[in-house]
């Protein structure tokens, strides 16, 4: 296995005679915290849905995992997405099941675990980011932002992924309960990572970046500016990142 | 007026490109869900909590639509038939326009109303905060998981539900000729088995499984093609419930010309 647990190989996405994605050529290091860090409308997201095959690109492959997931069949991606776990901007919790059904839903779909064994592991899951028993069996509009991204992360970890995707996972957060998700990130990270686990965060909090990543990757325009674990980033001389930097 | 002719015909243009992509989607998405209904996991858990939905938690407004149509059609058909001293066949023609068209057609403006509202406003709800997205990431089919158990639950429910407005419309009639109107019992029965066939009744299941359907694919079309926040939800599911009433009744049409032919 390289050094990468995903690559971007030449990778161009347009939309119509707009292109998103140009000539991407990088890679996200394996049990590393990555962030890929860019303005409003730098490409980060198209980048996200890439990875995990919602979109395909126009040109170029995206390999991960040593898989290119670009050139297999619908439903071996389909499979093959039970690799990742993802939180959500907003959680994307489903509205209509409580915490506890939102966590255990993913175990009941692909395992074939008995009902004591799924409340263990939802239970579990749960505790392990701070959802008391109480809030467990509430629906996710009955519960906080902070605490609906927890449970988004405990269902996000149900089937033992091998990359966490956090899509803009402070977003709308107050300043105290960014730091607790992003420390709960940190934590789930290295709790993991013994078993092969990379997280990748799409972020334009370049504080929290700098403070809890250990490779940026840097867009601007579509383009990848920048690769660089975090003491690099720091000293760039690039004119784009230092003007990010000092924001 | 040379520009005025191209602008014109411009716009035409464009409106045909637009109704020709519409169709070409709308199409594209009967495809696949029809592909990925016959594919597993098959969720029949899903299926019956659809058909409790679309069929148990129609009953009372199906009730109350039947009840009052077959009394109301009998006293109006009472009042024609007064004239030229035919009342006795107020029986037989209720319950031939019931089972024939009015079964199948205002069981489905009820479903199209009710039902088609609530998958577009559920899908498109899930679509715009990002519950469908989840979905996917987890490797779980939308389509199937979502449109597939709202097809087939529409498709299954409305029949019963044009059975059960049959029997109510029926009966509304029945107390209005019989109760209000003081047309013998035994003759009102008596006519309606004089003139009534199954495939009558057959007609109206037929029509009803098709309304079902085509509720179910419309509803669940315009969920998952729902764009925008909460206006984009209630776009849809106007769209859903606008289209839904007007394929019931132009859809009648043709199944009518076509089932009398062969019924």
């Amino acid at each position: 296995m390289s050094k990468y647990s995903i690559e971007f190989r030449n990778l161009v996405k347009n939309f119509g005679d707009s292109a998103v994605l140009r000539d991407i050529t990088t890679g996200i290091h394996a049990n590393k915290i990555t962030t890929v860090l860019g303005f409003s409308g730098a490409g980060k997201t198209t980048l996200m849905k890439h990875i995990l095959g919602l979109t395909m690109p126009t040109s170029g492959d995206v390999v991960v995992l040593d898989t290119c997931i670009n050139k297999i069949d619908e439903l071996s991606l389909r499979e093959f997405r039970r690799n990742f776990g993802m939180v959500f901007q907003y959680a994307a919790l489903f509205d209509f099941l409580t915490s506890f059904e939102n966590v255990a839903f993913p175990l009941r779909e692909f395992t074939k675990m008995n009902e004591a064994e799924i409340k263990d592991k939802v239970m579990s899951l749960l505790d392990s980011v701070g959802i008391s028993s109480e809030a467990a069996f509430k629906l996710p509009s009955e519960l906080s932002g902070g605490m609906r991204k927890r449970v988004g992360l405990a269902r996000g970890l149900a089937l033992d992924p091998k990359i966490m995707l956090y899509d803009e996972p402070t977003s709308g957060l107050d300043p105290i309960t960014t730091h607790m998700v992003y420390d709960l990130m940190k934590e789930t990270h290295y709790n993991n990572v013994s078993k092969g686990f990379t997280s990748v965060i799409i972020s334009h909090d370049i504080h929290a970046t700098l403070k809890y990543s250990d490779y940026i990757i840097f867009m601007e325009k579509g383009k990848v500016v920048e690769n660089l674990d975090v003491e690099s980033f720091k000293r760039s001389e690039n004119p784009i990142i230092r003007r990010f930097l000092e924001l | 007026m040379k520009a005025m002719v191209e602008k014109k015909i411009e716009n035409l243009g464009s409106y045909v490109i637009d109704l020709l992509t519409g169709l070409g989607e709308f199409m594209n998405y009967v495809s696949r869900t029809l592909y990925w209904t016959f594919k597993s996991p098959y969720r029949f858990q899903l299926l019956f909590d659809q058909m409790y939905f679309i069929g148990n938690k129609s009953i009372f407004i199906v009730f109350l639509t039947a009840i009052f149509t077959g009394a109301v059609f009998a006293f109006q058909i009472y009042v024609g038939m007064k004239v030229i001293n035919a009342d006795s066949f107020i029986g037989p023609i209720v319950t031939i326009a019931l089972s024939k068209e009015l079964a199948p057609v205002l069981s489905g403006l009820v479903v199209a109303g009710r039902c088609g509202a609530a998958m577009a406003a559920q899908i498109g709800t899930m679509k715009v905060t990002e519950q469908i997205d989840a979905l996917e990431v987890m490797g779980i089919n939308s389509f199937q998981y979502l449109a597939v158990p709202r097809i087939i639950g529409a498709t299954l429910s409305l029949p019963l539900l044009s059975a059960v407005f049959l029997l109510i419309g029926y009966m509304g009639a029945w107390i209005i000729g019989v109760n209000v109107l003081q047309i013998d019992e035994m003759i009102y029965v008596s006519k309606i088995s004089d003139f009534m066939d199954l495939g009558m009744v057959a007609e109206g299941i037929i029509k009803a499984t098709v309304f079902g359907y085509l509720i179910g694919i419309i509803g669940t079309f315009h969920g998952f093609n729902v764009q925008g926040g909460a206006e984009g939800v209630g776009r849809g599911t106007n769209m859903a419930v606008v289209w839904g009433m007007i394929t019931v009744l132009v859809v009648d049409f043709f199944l009518t010309s076509f089932l009398t032919k062969i019924l």
